[in-house]
């Protein structure tokens, strides 16, 4: 029972720190762009498919193949965000909401003709688990946990620390206000993106790393996930997004320990996390702990 | 495929009537109340469920059943009713569409009372093949056999099908035109457009969105109702969130705010999306037949962002009348 309750954590703990990197760019495109992503999923599935090719086709390392995924889904977004999102930014909340929906269908299609349906993996040894004593970890989940103690304080630094970062959650927090204490607003937009694409592709890979599996559904799997954690952490708030992703992925496991009440039915996970979207966004939509304003 | 063959377009001319009352649905919640309702599917996944369900485990005859699974849709209306009513347009996109997949999830994962990932066919318990539309069936020979008779030709039952819910879209579209053009339409649209406006001057802006709610949510059963009698077995893939946006592109095409273009969007859509299996001819030959339905959801990706970049309005819509700002 203990040793399953341990397991569950370390589990949760590994898919909340993927939810918390790409909830943070997600946040801080929803703050900045005022664009609620549909098609953020799958900039997931687009990260996972080139750590694929860079990975399986090219025989390179799995710290290359992240690497190659994050450049890669960097540019799609930065692509996307000068072609698409930017030209139509005045037409409205609706009207953006289907664009990324249809720009979601594209990618994910487009994903589906090149790479095909077939269940894919990366070249790890899927078999072997090293046994740590009380828990067990695949070396998908091991790979997952070393680049996310890299890039999560790295993430918390650059948000904290640098002018860039500082002048993200500026933006994100009061637009006007930050332009005009003389922060170029549109160039801020522009990093963003480049900073919700790099973390995009590296959640694709992480998750793609952690399942063992995957097909282009990969992301569209993940985007309400990814969104419960924007909305959890409030929206456009980059510190709350991280909070809220780990909060998120351990609850998702630990809600499935046995030792509540027999536990949820494993299957039931994502119906839980979609029903607390929606009642979140219907009673804090500022998140759980922010505080309420005009977003 | 023959290009040609009658067969295939008459199953065609079917769907798109179906997916007109889907679309027409969502007119009176998009278009008229101006509720973006990102999860339409929703009502037409609970009536298919709810109607299969009742006429499968419980016996129960087709008509009653089917009225039981308006009624369901209706529920899942007024459940919409709270988020529609303090929801930003964005924010009730993600919950809506967050809803639909709520209830494909428990379709999937609810063998016990859905027949789980393999749908409609599981709902008998493993080993029966259910059938929930043999009295729907029953009828529809009877009226094929009757149309025969009148016009002196072999009717196909598809055609009468055809018929049938061609009519049936057709008295909807005016009966709805009536509505739009009443006082009811024109408070309708002020809510839509100013809802401090139309409080200010007396009306009930609750009332009124939740009226445009199940009424959509009856729209959208029916046209569920009619998907799963005409396709005989469902499952929970046939109730994927692409299908509201299928709605969404229908209404575009047409013109977002123009009740008439309805049919004329859901034939063109129809058309473009079936069409695309027949374009066999090189270059187009070298994609297979598998890849060909990613093409096509492709397709409505493309003329959706297309549509909302280039032309907003629709082929026939009026710019002025844009319901895209909030």
């Amino acid at each position: 029972m203990i040793e399953q309750l341990l397991q569950l954590a370390i589990n949760g703990l590994i898919v909340g720190t993927i939810l918390a990197l790409t909830g943070v760019g997600a946040s801080l495109v929803f703050g900045i762009q005022r664009v609620a992503n549909f098609a953020h999923g799958e900039y997931l599935t687009f990260g996972a498919y080139i750590g694929l090719i860079v990975n399986v086709y090219y025989k390179a390392d799995l710290v290359t193949a992240t690497i190659a995924a994050m450049a890669a889904t960097a540019l799609l977004a930065l692509a996307i965000h000068f072609t698409v999102l930017k030209p139509l930014r005045s037409r409205g909340l609706v009207a953006m909401s289907l664009i990324t929906v249809g720009l979601g269908l594209m990618l994910r299609d487009v994903v589906f003709m090149v790479a095909g349906p077939q269940i894919r993996q990366y070249a790890i040894d899927q078999t072997s688990v090293y046994d740590l004593g009380l828990v067990r970890i695949a070396p998908g989940q091991a790979v997952a946990v070393g680049v996310a103690a890299v890039v999560v304080p790295a993430v918390a630094f650059l948000l904290a620390r640098t002018p860039i970062g500082k002048s993200m959650r500026a933006v994100a927090d009061n637009r006007d206000l930050a332009a005009i204490s003389g922060i170029d607003v549109d160039r801020i937009g522009t990093y963003v993106w480049i900073l919700a694409g790099a973390l995009a592709g590296l959640g694709g890979v992480m998750f793609a790393m952690i399942q063992g599996t995957f097909d282009p559904n990969l992301g569209y799997q993940i985007l309400f996930l990814i969104f419960t954690s924007v909305v959890l952490g409030g929206i456009g708030n980059a510190y709350g997004a991280l909070v809220a992703g780990v909060v998120l992925g351990m609850v998702m496991e630990l809600s499935t320990w046995s030792g509540l009440a027999g536990g949820l039915d494993a299957r039931m996970k994502p119906v839980l996390a979609f029903a607390a979207l929606i009642a979140l966004l219907l009673w804090r939509p500022q998140g759980l702990f922010g505080k309420a304003r005009v977003l | 495929m023959d290009f040609l063959n009658p067969a295939f377009w008459t199953f065609v001319a079917v769907i798109a009537g179906i997916y007109a009352i889907m679309a027409l649905g969502l007119y009176v919640q998009f278009s008229l109340a101006g509720l973006p309702n990102f999860g339409h599917v929703a009502f037409m996944a609970t009536a298919a469920y709810v109607m299969a369900i009742l006429v499968v485990r419980y016996h129960v005859p087709l008509a009653i059943a089917s009225i039981g699974a308006i009624a369901a849709a209706v529920a899942v209306g007024l459940l919409l009713a709270g988020p529609a009513l303090r929801l930003r347009a964005d924010y009730l996109a993600i919950a809506t569409i967050a809803g639909g997949e709520i209830v494909r999830y428990l379709a999937m994962n609810l063998p016990e009372l859905t027949g789980g990932p393999i749908g409609s066919m599981g709902l008998a318990g493993p080993g029966n093949i259910a059938m929930y539309n043999q009295d729907w069936l029953a009828l529809l020979n009877r009226l094929t056999a009757a149309l025969s008779q009148a016009s002196g030709h072999a009717v196909s039952r598809d055609l009468t099908m055809a018929l049938l819910v061609w009519t049936f879209a057709g008295l909807l579209l005016l009966v709805f035109r009536r509505m739009e053009k009443s006082p009811w339409g024109r408070v309708m649209k002020a809510v839509r457009e100013d809802e401090t406006a139309a409080a200010a001057a007396g009306k009930n802006v609750f009332s009124f969105k939740l009226q445009a709610l199940i009424l959509g949510a009856i729209l959208g059963a029916i046209s569920g109702l009619l998907l799963a009698w005409q396709i005989g077995i469902f499952s929970p893939e046939d109730f994927q969130p692409t299908l509201t946006f299928y709605a969404y592109l229908i209404l575009i095409l047409g013109g977002l705010n123009r009740l008439w273009a309805i049919p004329v969007g859901a034939v063109l859509f129809s058309v473009l999306f079936s069409g695309t299996r027949l374009l066999n001819f090189f270059p187009l030959s070298l994609i297979d037949s598998g890849n060909r339905a990613f093409l096509r959801l492709f397709l409505v990706g493309f003329l959706l962002v297309l549509f909302m970049a280039l032309r907003p309005q629709g082929l026939l819509g009026n710019r002025k009348e844009l319901l895209l700002e909030k």
